[in-house]
C-alpha cells in the first residue's frame, strides 16, 4: 500500500487528537461511570425465593401490601383501569385456577391469597422485552426493571402469565401518599412490578413485606443455601406454585 | 415525479384537505395523550393492548398482500398484473407506514423508542418485527419508485431491482409471520398460544389486502382514467376467494381444537367473542357481524356469476374487508386479555381521543396512498398519451 506523506500526517494527527480526547473526557467525568461500593451488610444469595403460608394470613390483613406500596412509592389510583400494584390479594380459585375441590367446605382454598411477581427462573417478560429494560440479575435471579430504559410497549404485560405487571397509564406522582425519598418514583408510560426489594437486600434488610408481616406468613431466603430457612421449609412441606405447567419456574412457593 | 401529486382537480384537493383535517384532529388528541399518558385510552391494567396494536396487526396483513400481485407477475409472468403491481407496492408502503405509526402511538414513552436500537434484543419478537417492517417499507419504496421512474422514462427497470423484487416475496411472508409470533409465543395467553396463528394471519391477509385492492381499482376507474382491466380484477377476485376460504378454514380448525378438547381456559376466550362470558359481551354483536359478512362474501365470491358481476364483487370485497377488520382489528388482540391471567373479565371500550388518534393514523396512511397513487396514475397516463 502506498501512503503519501500528507495522508500519513493526517492520520497521525487524527490519532493524536483521539488519544488526547479520551483522558480529557475521563478527567471531566464523562468517561468511566462512578463506582458504587456494596454495603458490607448486604444480603447475598444465589436464588432468592419466597414462601407464603396461606393459612397464616388473617382475613382483612393488608400490612405487607401497605408496607410494600409505601416503601416503593406505588401510587393509589381510584380508577381501577389505571391501577398499579406490586403485591395484593386474590381469591384462591383465581390464583390456582382449575385446582379446586368443589366438595371442600372449609380449608385453605377459602380466603385471599397473596400474589406478587414470581421472579421466575425462566421469565417470559425478560424474553419479550425489546430493550432489556426488564432483565434477570445473574447473581441472584431477581427479575428487575430499568424504569429509565422502558419504552412502555407493554409486551412484558402480555408476556407475564401471572398478571404481575402494571403500567403507569398516567403520571403516578400526584397519587402517591407520602413519597419515600429513598426509592425513586416512576414516570408515566413505564411498566413496573415487585423487585423483591433488591434495594433493601443491598442494605442488609429483608423485603418490606416480610418485615411487615406480624404473623410470619412470609419467608424469604436463598434457595441455593441448604442452611436457609426457606430451603428447609421447602424440603419438608408440600407447596404449590402458580401455573407450573408453563415452565416459567416461579420462585414464589405457596404452603397450603 | 412527486410533483405530479401537486396537480389535481377540485375533488382531489377536497379529498386531500379532508384527510389533513382528520390527521390534524388525531394529532391534537395525540398531543393530549402525550401529556396525560395512555390512560386517555380505554386500555387498562388487564387489557393492556387494544385498538392501536390491533390496527397495526390488521394492517401488517394488508401490507403483506402486495406479494399476491408480485408472485403472479414476476414469478409466473402473469402479464395482466403488470399495471397493478405498483398499486400493490404503494399500498404496502402506506400500510407499513401506518403500522409503524400505530406502534409509536401505542408506546408509553415514544421518545425512548430509539432504545430498541441502542439495546438490540434478538430474544424479543418486537425487535425482529422492527427489522422486518422497516425492511419491507424500504423494499417497497425502492422497488415501486424505481420501476415507476423507469416507466416514466420508457426504459426497462435497472437490473438491480430484480433481486430486490424476489427478496420482497419471502419478506412479505416474514412480516406477517413475525407479527403472529408476537402473540403465538406467550405462555400465559391461551387465546393466542396456537401454532395456527401465523397461517391464520396470512390467510386473512391475502383475503383482506387484495379485496381492498379491488375496491381501490374500482375507485380509480371512477375517479381517473386508470382501468385495471377486467381480467386482472377477476384474477384478484379468485385470489380473495381462495384466501377467504383458507382463512375461514383455519379459524374453524382452531374452534374445533378448542371446543372438542374442552379445556376451559381455551374455551373462555371464544365464548367471550361469540356468546359472551359472565354477562360480558361487548364484542359479540361485532363478531356475529363478521361471521355474517364473511358468509355473504363467501357466497358471492364462490359463485362465478356473482363474482363476475362487478357491483356484487364490490359488495363482496367490502364484506371481506370489514369482516376481517373486525376479526383482527377488533377481536383478536383484546380477547387475548379476556379473561386475564387472574380470571378477571375487564371489558375494553375505546375512548373518544383513542378513536380520533386511530382515525388520524388511518387518514395519514390514506394521504400517503393518495399521493403515491396520484403519481403512479399520472405516470401511466403520460405513457399512454
Amino acid at each position: 500500500m502506498k501512503c503519501s506523506r500528507r495522508a500519513l500526517l493526517k492520520i497521525a494527527g487524527i490519532s493524536l487528537i483521539g488519544a488526547g480526547v479520551r483522558p480529557a473526557l475521563e478527567a471531566l467525568g464523562a468517561g468511566g461511570s462512578p463506582r458504587t461500593l456494596a454495603s458490607p451488610n448486604r444480603l447475598v444469595g444465589k436464588r432468592w425465593a419466597m414462601a407464603v403460608h396461606i393459612h397464616k394470613c388473617p382475613t382483612g390483613c393488608k400490612e405487607c401490601i401497605d408496607a410494600c406500596h409505601r416503601t416503593h412509592n406505588v401510587p393509589d389510583f381510584e380508577n381501577l383501569k389505571d391501577q398499579v400494584k406490586w403485591i395484593w390479594n386474590e381469591p384462591f380459585r383465581d390464583v390456582f385456577p382449575g385446582g379446586e375441590n368443589p366438595y371442600l367446605e372449609k380449608g385453605p382454598t377459602e380466603g385471599p391469597v397473596l400474589v406478587l411477581c414470581n421472579h421466575c427462573a425462566n421469565p417470559p417478560c425478560v424474553r419479550v422485552c425489546p430493550t432489556k429494560a426488564t432483565f434477570q440479575r445473574k447473581e441472584d435471579g431477581i427479575v428487575m426493571m430499568d424504569y429509565h430504559r422502558c419504552i412502555g410497549c407493554r409486551f412484558c404485560m402480555a408476556g407475564c402469565p401471572y398478571g404481575a405487571r402494571s403500567m403507569n397509564f398516567r403520571d403516578p406522582r400526584p397519587f402517591i401518599k407520602g413519597i419515600n425519598p429513598e426509592f425513586p418514583t416512576r414516570t408515566k408510560g413505564v411498566v413496573e412490578k415487585c423487585n423483591f426489594c433488591e434495594e433493601r437486600l443491598a442494605r442488609g434488610l429483608m423485603p418490606a413485606c416480610v418485615e411487615a408481616c406480624k404473623e410470619k406468613a412470609l419467608v424469604f431466603g436463598d434457595l441455593e443455601n441448604p442452611q436457609s430457612e426457606i430451603r428447609k421449609l421447602l424440603q419438608t412441606r408440600f407447596t404449590l406454585r402458580r401455573k407450573p405447567e408453563l415452565g416459567t419456574q416461579p420462585q414464589v412457593y405457596y404452603l397450603v | 415525479m412527486l410533483e405530479k401529486a401537486l396537480r389535481g382537480d377540485r375533488r382531489y384537493w377536497a379529498w386531500v384537505g379532508f384527510l389533513i383535517l382528520i390527521i390534524g384532529v388525531g394529532f391534537f388528541f395525540y398531543l393530549r395523550q402525550l401529556d396525560y399518558g395512555l390512560g386517555i385510552t380505554g386500555m387498562s391494567r388487564n387489557v393492556s393492548w387494544a385498538l392501536y396494536i390491533a390496527q397495526f396487526t390488521f394492517l401488517v396483513g394488508v401490507a403483506a398482500s402486495a406479494v399476491m400481485l408480485v408472485i403472479p407477475y414476476y414469478l409466473h409472468d402473469y402479464k395482466a398484473f403488470g399495471k397493478l403491481t405498483i398499486l400493490g407496492e404503494f399500498l404496502a408502503v402506506s400500510c407499513v407506514f401506518m403500522c409503524i405509526t400505530f406502534i409509536i402511538v401505542d408506546l408509553g414513552q415514544p421518545a425512548r423508542a430509539i432504545n430498541m436500537l441502542f439495546y438490540p434484543t434478538p430474544s424479543s419478537i418486537l425487535f425482529w418485527d422492527m427489522i422486518v417492517l422497516n425492511g419491507y417499507l424500504l423494499l417497497n419504496i425502492l422497488i415501486g419508485w424505481t420501476v415507476l421512474a423507469s416507466e416514466e422514462k420508457s426504459v426497462p427497470p435497472p437490473k438491480w431491482v430484480k433481486p430486490l423484487i424476489y427478496l420482497s416475496i419471502p419478506w412479505a411472508i416474514s412480516i406477517h409471520t413475525v407479527t403472529a409470533f408476537i402473540y403465538a409465543g406467550l405462555p400465559g395467553r391461551s387465546f393466542w398460544l396456537t401454532a395456527i396463528m401465523a397461517p391464520r394471519f396470512l390467510g386473512s391477509a391475502f383475503a383482506s389486502g387484495p379485496a381492498l385492492l379491488i375496491l381501490l381499482c374500482f375507485i380509480l376507474r371512477k375517479s381517473s382514467r386508470f382501468d385495471a382491466g377486467k381480467q386482472s380484477i377477476q384474477a384478484l377476485a379468485k385470489i380473495v376467494t381462495y384466501a377467504l376460504i383458507a382463512s375461514i378454514f383455519f379459524v374453524l380448525m382452531e374452534i374445533f381444537t378448542v371446543f372438542y378438547s374442552q379445556v376451559p381456559e381455551h374455551m373462555e376466550h371464544f365464548k367471550y367473542l361469540f356468546v359472551g362470558l359472565d354477562g360480558h359481551y361487548a364484542l359479540v354483536p361485532w363478531m356475529w357481524a363478521a361471521v355474517i359478512l364473511a358468509a355473504i362474501a363467501l357466497i358471492l365470491l364462490i359463485n362465478p356469476r356473482t363474482r363476475q358481476n362487478e357491483t356484487l364483487l364490490a359488495v363482496a370485497c367490502a364484506a371481506v374487508f370489514f369482516s376481517l377488520w373486525i376479526e383482527k382489528g377488533l377481536g383478536l388482540v383484546v380477547t387475548g386479555f379476556i379473561p386475564s391471567p387472574l380470571e378477571k373479565i375487564t371489558e375494553y371500550f375505546p375512548t373518544g381521543p383513542e378513536v380520533a388518534i386511530t382515525m388520524g393514523v388511518w387518514a395519514l396512511g390514506l394521504l400517503i396512498l393518495t399521493v403515491l397513487y396520484k403519481v403512479a396514475i399520472a405516470v401511466k397516463a403520460e405513457i399512454e398519451e
